[in-house]
């Protein structure tokens, strides 16, 4: 079996298959896969002993979960108020336009990059921020900064990339 | 050995925090100073416009970055002389040990709820229990029977610091009255308002004051288990609370006879995923019971029947974290600050345009220009402030004129905005109201859970009314339905997500109304901002020629050659800024309504006029 789905089972095993936790389950099932194919729902279902419908539910409810894949490398672009009034949707539009996306949530051909809104990542003060990855924060961005930034990211594209090759 | 304090707060991580941490540790290992100095990565200091910053010797440096962090090193660590260029700027230099105190933006604050921030290891329960930690709880426990806690809150006037502000005491007093053997204690720690991180800097900075505040609920009430529903975006806070509850489950803090008493209490850590009504107290237990976060009417309200049907106490992080300090020093103490109606202390997360921008703590009851001036250090680039914008999605704008209402509960309400959890947005010049308030309702149109129809057809087209109106496509008619609208959905919404949604547009609506109707009848834009009623034009006397703007645009529609007069061709430029963005020479400029390429020279001449007048 996929390694990740073992992973996700030896959590829920540790959680006690208690139905109770969902979210906390999808979240690290999304950890695991990067989104939540239909399988995984169904996978998740069968072990917590709940109906699918209540699962699917939930995963469409909340804006976290998506069912739809994503690029590897996530952009993130804050549209809090915040960094709404100082110009982050300027900063979306470009990031858009660079990568060749026609709207947000779409994924490059090459499956590397998809750009998401999100409302607030609590750096209000060095608004517009952008979040690449997990964990990489760029405050006082400007649409003028996207191309270095993408360049940039292209690079770890790229080492990806070769990675997987390498190991294949 | 030594501390060095370095800020790990949410700005100063976007500011290069880590880079800095990096140099200064990297430094002190070449230069063989790693056992006389240890480096601590503190929670939120508050000035987050001039992050990273590093403390040492109770002196403050801002703006660093690794180079700033050798010099810093070399000089102050070794040498022991100040390195006045990393100071914050203070009325004197013999005072810059008290920069933290005196500091205009520190002078007027408050530390009760952020009193740890900054000042401690938020990994560490010995860096609490080094500052009072946990003598609260022990005190609740051994010296205070339950009913004399809730006796102690009650008197301390603490109201919710979530938004809506009802006393805590009495909302505790209700719980404690249920008789059911389960109850249950939440900590909300969703922070929806899209412009707010005052939970955040709290949870990540000081995660054992909430943990603290929390028990001490649970004692009040009789609870035996408490949640704490953490936002998914906040994953820094989540891993500091687990790693702060199983530090506080080791000492004895949780767990089965807390302190050897016969009180005992554990907390679940739930994880939010991105739904704004979920900080909605009904919606929020759907969420914690692992269900679609929908909303249910109330009453029965929590209190009665919450989570499982059992008794449940809902509060707030901010809320929380006041807890233990009232329990240490009493609600006399408590009082001495703010208002009679509106006792203690307020954080707020200052953004938007304003100079120091950043997480404060002040008395309720000083009035928001204080606040704005005083703390914030006005509004940068020479601009006007226009508006403040409080409460977030539920709240409203406070115009300029009336700043000089003191921050209460009750005298927002009376504006027509509210206290909310906190977030301040300054608004300047450059803001359309209309836009502001669209920006607004797209928000609640996307995050309305679609249970009622008021707030999910209701703000949809309250939406629609808007855009169309940004896009000087609006009628008078438009503006009055908009009204209508807003009355009926505040009326008949099911949850608090509707009832306060058309706050934001009722409040522009009542201070910039003529903002409104200038959108309608002269297809006009007074801020400049809505993007269908405005064009970029280039100013050719003030123009080099150096061929930025036109390598800047995205859709190719600047010509020029260099050293020559740009121009910008209206048909194709997507008006995105960029070009405006890049010009050092100011040469470019936007007109609304928007014109055609055969208007620009007649818009130049008319910008030159009224800039010399
Ligand atoms: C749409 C909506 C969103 C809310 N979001 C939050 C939130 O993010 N955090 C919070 O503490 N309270 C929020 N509240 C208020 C809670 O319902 C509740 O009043 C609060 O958590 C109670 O805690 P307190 O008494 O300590 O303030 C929200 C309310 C509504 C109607
Ligand atoms: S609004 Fe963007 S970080 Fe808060």
């Amino acid at each position: 079996m996929d390694k990740r789905y073992q992973a996700l089972e030896a959590y829920m095993k540790e959680v006690n298959y208690d139905s109770s936790r969902l979210l906390n389950i999808l979240h690290k099932a999304q950890q695991l896969f990067l989104w939540l194919p239909p399988d995984v729902l169904k996978f998740i279902a069968e072990k917590l002993n709940i109906p699918i419908s209540r699962v699917a539910g939930v995963v469409s409810f909340y804006n976290f979960f998506s069912t739809k894949p994503v690029g590897r490398i996530q952009i993130k672009v804050c549209l809090g108020t915040a960094c709404y009034v100082k110009g982050g949707d300027k900063v979306m539009e470009r990031f858009l336009e660079e990568l060749g996306l026609q709207e947000e949530g779409q994924v490059t051909e090459d499956g590397m990059f998809s750009v998401h809104a999100v409302r607030c990542v609590g750096a209000c003060s060095m608004a517009p921020v952008v979040l690449i990855g997990e964990n990489d924060f760029y405050g006082r961005m400007s649409p003028d900064k996207v191309p270095r930034l993408i360049k940039k990211y292209r690079q770890v594209a790229e080492k990806m990339k070769q990675e997987v090759g390498e190991n294949a | 050995m030594k501390e060095i304090r370095v800020c790990a707060g949410g700005a100063c991580i976007a500011s290069g925090e880590a880079a800095v941490r990096d140099a200064l540790l990297k430094a002190l290992k070449e230069k063989g100073l790693e056992d006389k100095f240890k480096v601590v990565e503190t929670g939120c200091m508050g000035m987050c416009s001039r992050g990273p910053f590093m403390v040492v010797d109770d002196v403050v440096y801002n703006k660093l970055n690794p180079k700033a962090v050798n010099e810093i090193v070399e000089e102050h660590l070794i040498h022991g002389n100040i390195v006045e260029k990393y100071l914050m700027e203070l009325p004197s230099k013999e005072r810059v040990k008290e920069a933290f105190k005196e500091h205009p933006f520190f002078s007027k604050q408050v530390k009760i709820v952020t009193r740890n921030l900054g000042q401690i290891d938020p990994g560490s329960i010995d860096d609490y229990l080094e500052r009072g930690g946990y003598k609260a709880l022990e005190k609740a426990l051994k010296e205070m029977k339950p009913q004399d806690v809730i006796e102690e809150i009650k008197n301390s006037g603490l109201r919710g610091r979530g938004g809506a502000g009802f006393p805590i005491g009495l909302k505790w007093e209700f719980a404690a009255k249920q008789k059911d053997e389960a109850k249950y204690v939440v900590c909300n720690a969703d922070e929806g308002d899209p412009g707010a991180f005052m939970d955040r800097a709290v949870l990540e900075g000081d995660p054992h004051s909430v943990i603290e505040g929390l028990a001490i609920a649970a004692y009040a009430i009789g609870a035996k288990k408490g949640f704490i529903y953490v936002r998914a975006e906040y994953p820094l806070a989540i891993e500091r609370l687990t790693i702060a509850i199983s530090q506080a489950r080791n000492r004895g803090f949780l767990g089965k006879n807390i302190l050897g008493t016969d009180f005992s209490f554990n907390i679940e850590i739930r994880i939010g995923a991105g739904a704004f009504v979920c900080g909605e107290e009904t919606a929020l237990m759907a969420s914690v019971m692992g269900y679609r976060g929908q909303p249910w009417p109330k009453p029965p309200f929590p209190v009665e029947k919450g989570l499982w049907g059992h008794p449940t106490v809902i509060n707030n992080v901010e809320t929380l974290a006041n807890i233990a300090w009232i329990i240490n020093n009493g609600y006399k103490e408590f009082r001495k600050y703010g208002t009679e109606k509106s006792p203690g202390t307020k954080v707020f997360a200052l953004a938007g345009k304003v100079k120091n921008t950043g997480l404060v703590e002040v008395p309720l009851g000083i009035t928001l220009r204080e606040l704005i001036f005083d703390i914030g250090g006005g509004i940068p680039n020479g601009k006007k402030l226009k508006a403040v914008q409080t409460g977030g999605p539920s709240g409203g704008v406070v115009p300029a004129d009336k700043i000089d209402v003191p921050i209460d509960y009750e005298s927002l309400t009376a504006l027509g905005t509210i206290m909310g959890s906190g977030g301040v947005i300054v608004l300047d010049e450059d803001d359309c109201m209309v836009d502001v308030a669209k920006y607004f309702l797209e928000f609640t149109v996307h995050e309305s859970c679609g249970k009622c129809t008021p707030c999910r057809e209701g703000t949809r087209t309250m939406y629609e009314i808007l855009d169309r109106i940004t896009r000087g496509e609006g009628t008078m008619e438009d503006i009055d339905n908009l009204e209508e609208l807003a009355q009926v959905i505040k009326e008949s919404s099911l949850c608090g997500l509707g009832q306060t949604a058309p706050n934001p547009v009722l409040t522009t609506l009542r201070y910039f109304r003529e903002e409104y109707e200038i959108h309608v009848k002269e297809k006009r834009c007074s801020a400049k901002k809505c993007r269908d009623l405005i064009s970029y034009v280039i100013d050719p006397n003030a123009c080099t020629g150096c061929t930025a703007c036109k390598i800047a645009c995205p859709t190719n529609a600047i010509e020029g050659e260099l050293k020559k007069a740009h121009f910008i061709h209206q048909d194709n430029c997507i008006k995105c800024g960029s070009c405006m963005d890049v010009c050092r020479f100011n040469a470019i400029f936007k007109v609304s309504p928007p014109i055609t390429d055969e208007e620009t020279e007649k818009a130049v001449e008319f910008h030159l006029t009224s800039k010399n007048s």
